[in-house]
């Protein structure tokens, strides 16, 4: 390889990744879709951030970003930075972006049937990377893709080299994009909505396996999600997107304890509890904003209970509340200490 | 509008009745002489009972046969064995006028909103269809105002009858389609996964819109999901299937707090909980594996291949959803016993 890599070591005080005020629009013939308003978001080495929002938050573009692959036209980043390891990923040349990428940080997505070409075998497809940016031969290539199976716990592992990806059940699938995503020893692993699509008990094998992939490589993981219960069982911290914005950011234990945000709040109410037999679900009126029409001032102020006139006024500003928590919310005290919802 | 149920109609008594409930699935080889190789067996022998108001909460992984179970139910697949009784009528042997009233009397909820709608329909069009089928059920004249006040009973602006399915968001199509489900004045309603596809906060206002619904029109709901914790919260009772048979059927209170058999618990334990206290103190039960393929299940007990428990005698005998020691609920395990700490 030629060209440089990034800088082998994290500066002083810096975190592994960092997301600046990042502005991205989609710009369609309708008009222009504001997709993410400013997000900010940092992670360090073996630590796991959960970012969790509804469909159209702009947690999973956000993350597309991050790896370079957002379709262009029509998204467009207007501002920011994703700095990595203390250099603006943004601002690299191509050829060293894709030096980044999958190197340095890897991405396994939510539906592995569609992320999994149909008509190559998988070790050939997990080999892939290996052969194309490590110039490995075919024979060790494929040492090292029977390796990276036994590694993500796929049983017969030398025996499926050959086999395409519809003989492999769904929870086997997600692994052999997980093998994939690891093939190149990347230090930052994005897991979109990794089990979405599978089954409670496969669900739960899946994220013992990346919890303790990501223990035994130390890697940092983003883990996109909209499941709560998923979070609150790996994530150390988690940031809540609403609108294309984070609304809170805060260790996993304090925000299920004393939610600081009306949305986060909301949210929390209204999932059905399995440990409790509940009465009638709490919900959030309304609906989330079009995105090509948000709401003056704060974003969520149309379904909000808390909303008075200063939130259709005025755009609120992270609120920071302590132990490193922050509120996007002109009343986050408020309805941090408000325990009656 | 009248609630369905007739005065006599007592609440509590069966309504549904499911015997031995079977459907194989051929699977065939050769092109012009079909020959028959083997058979999925999708549902294989499941009984239960509905009854008037209540909600039968069915649970299990994909494979498990619960949206066949949904299909034999709508008689839109032919048993391959079994019996199931609507208010009294058979419902297999059923034809003519007959299935007609029968079907009238039991409607479904599905799961994609934006594919079970035509998009070509506007949302009138689509809620008095089953006018169209059913004159008997609203005469000509009235449609347009009974589609109206079935909107407004679901929550949706009346006046919004002339617009298509695209003008609406995932949780309103949900709503258009519980309202095609309520036109005919069921007893029952099969909802099948009907609020998976939808997100967090717009899946608790579809739930409560059930739960009203239910207590207004004195409906009662099978009520198909794969996840637990919603199952709890909506369902009397809960059901738990396991490749093409129930393996433990009970109050909300005997499946979540005193389950006996070991997918139940593995099932309820595997779930996350919205709760990052409980990560240290809950004992968790992984499953090895994959659910077996319905074409060549296990003999015998179909879960013995990933249980812990499972002994010579999981093999050989097929245990029977039947009251056990451990808890007087019907368990299909031979060792059932109940399991401290459930969740």
């Amino acid at each position: 390889m030629s060209q440089p890599t990034p800088a082998s070591a994290t500066p002083p005080g810096g975190h592994l990744l960092d997301l600046r005020d990042l502005h991205v629009e989609f710009r369609t013939q309708e008009g222009v879709a504001k997709v993410i308003n400013g997000v900010s978001y940092h992670l360090d080495a073996g630590e796991t951030l959960a970012v969790l929002g509804e469909s159209g938050s702009g947690k999973s573009v956000t993350a597309q970003a991050i790896m370079g692959i957002l379709d262009s036209p029509p998204a467009h980043i207007s501002a920011g930075q994703i700095r990595y390891r203390g250099r603006d990923l943004l601002s690299l040349p191509e050829e060293q972006r894709r030096q980044v990428r999958g190197k340095e940080i890897a991405m396994i997505f939510q539906d592995a049937l569609s992320a999994l070409n149909p008509v190559f075998p998988v070790g050939w497809q997990i080999g892939e990377t290996l052969r194309q940016r490590l110039g490995m031969s075919r024979a060790d290539a494929r040492r090292r893709v029977v390796e990276l199976m036994e590694l993500v716990q796929i049983p017969a592992a030398s025996t499926r080299l050959g086999d395409y990806p519809h003989q492999f059940s769904g929870g086997m699938r997600q692994r052999v994009m997980i093998a994939m995503a690891l093939a190149m020893e990347p230090k930052v692993l994005i897991a979109d909505e990794p089990t979405t699509a599978l089954d409670v008990t496969v669900q739960a094998q899946i994220m013992d396996l990346l919890a303790d992939l990501r223990r035994d490589l130390d890697m940092a993981m983003i883990l996109i999600t909209h499941d709560l219960g998923v979070v609150a069982d790996v994530a150390d911290r988690i940031a809540v997107m609403y609108a294309g914005r984070i609304v809170e950011h805060a260790d996993v234990r304090s925000l299920y304890r004393a939610p600081a945000h009306p949305y986060t709040k909301g949210l929390l109410n209204s999932i059905p509890r399995l440990d409790q037999r509940g009465g009638k679900l709490a919900t959030i009126r309304g609906l989330p904003p079009n995105l090509m029409r948000i709401p003056s001032g704060c974003p969520f102020h149309p379904r909000c209970p808390y909303a008075q006139q200063v939130c259709v006024d005025v755009v609120p500003h992270d609120l920071v509340l302590g132990d490193g928590r922050t509120s996007a919310c002109h009343f986050a005290q408020e309805v941090r200490d408000d325990r009656t919802s | 509008m009248t609630a369905p149920a007739s005065p006599g109609k007592v609440r509590g008594e069966t309504i549904l009745s499911v015997d031995h409930l079977v459907k194989h699935f051929p699977i065939t080889q050769g092109v012009l002489f079909r020959k028959k190789v083997g058979a999925v067996r999708a549902v294989d022998g499941v009984s239960f009972e509905l009854r008037r108001g209540e909600t039968l909460g069915i649970v299990g992984e994909s494979g498990c046969g619960k949206s066949t179970l949904a299909r034999l139910l709508m008689r839109l697949e032919r048993p391959t064995a079994g019996r199931a009784t609507l208010a009294g009528r058979d419902l297999f042997a059923a034809s003519g006028s007959e299935l007609r009233r029968i079907r009238r009397n039991m409607q479904m909820v599905m799961q994609d909103p934006y594919t079970s709608l035509n998009p070509r329909m506007t949302v009138g069009d689509i809620i008095g269809e089953p006018f169209e089928i059913h004159p008997e059920a609203a005469p000509k004249g009235s449609r347009q105002r009974r589609v109206q006040e079935l909107l407004d009973v679901v929550g949706l602006n009346p006046e919004h009858i002339n617009r298509y399915p695209h003008q609406f968001s995932g949780g309103q199509r949900q709503r258009i389609g519980i309202a095609r489900a309520l036109a005919l004045r069921p007893e029952v309603i099969v909802c099948d996964e009907p609020v998976s596809a939808l997100d967090v906060s717009i899946q608790a206002q579809v739930i409560n819109l059930l739960e009203e619904l239910q207590d207004e029109f004195g409906l009662s709901y099978i009520f198909i999901a794969h996840d637990l914790s919603v199952v709890r919260h909506i369902s009397d009772r809960v059901a738990v299937m396991y490749l093409g048979r129930i393996v433990e059927i009970g109050t909300e209170d005997e499946i979540y707090q005193r389950a006996t058999h070991p997918y139940t618990q593995a099932l309820l334990s595997a779930a996350p909980v919205p709760d990052p206290d409980a990560r240290e103190h809950r004992s968790v039960i992984r499953l090895h594996g994959d659910v077996p393929s319905p074409a060549d299940p296990p003999s015998g007990c179909h879960f013995r291949t990933r249980c812990w428990k499972a002994q010579e005698i999981c093999a050989i005998q097929d245990p029977q959803a039947v009251p056990r020691a451990a808890d007087p609920h019907p368990s299909a395990c031979h060792f059932a016993e109940v399991r401290p700490t459930a969740i």
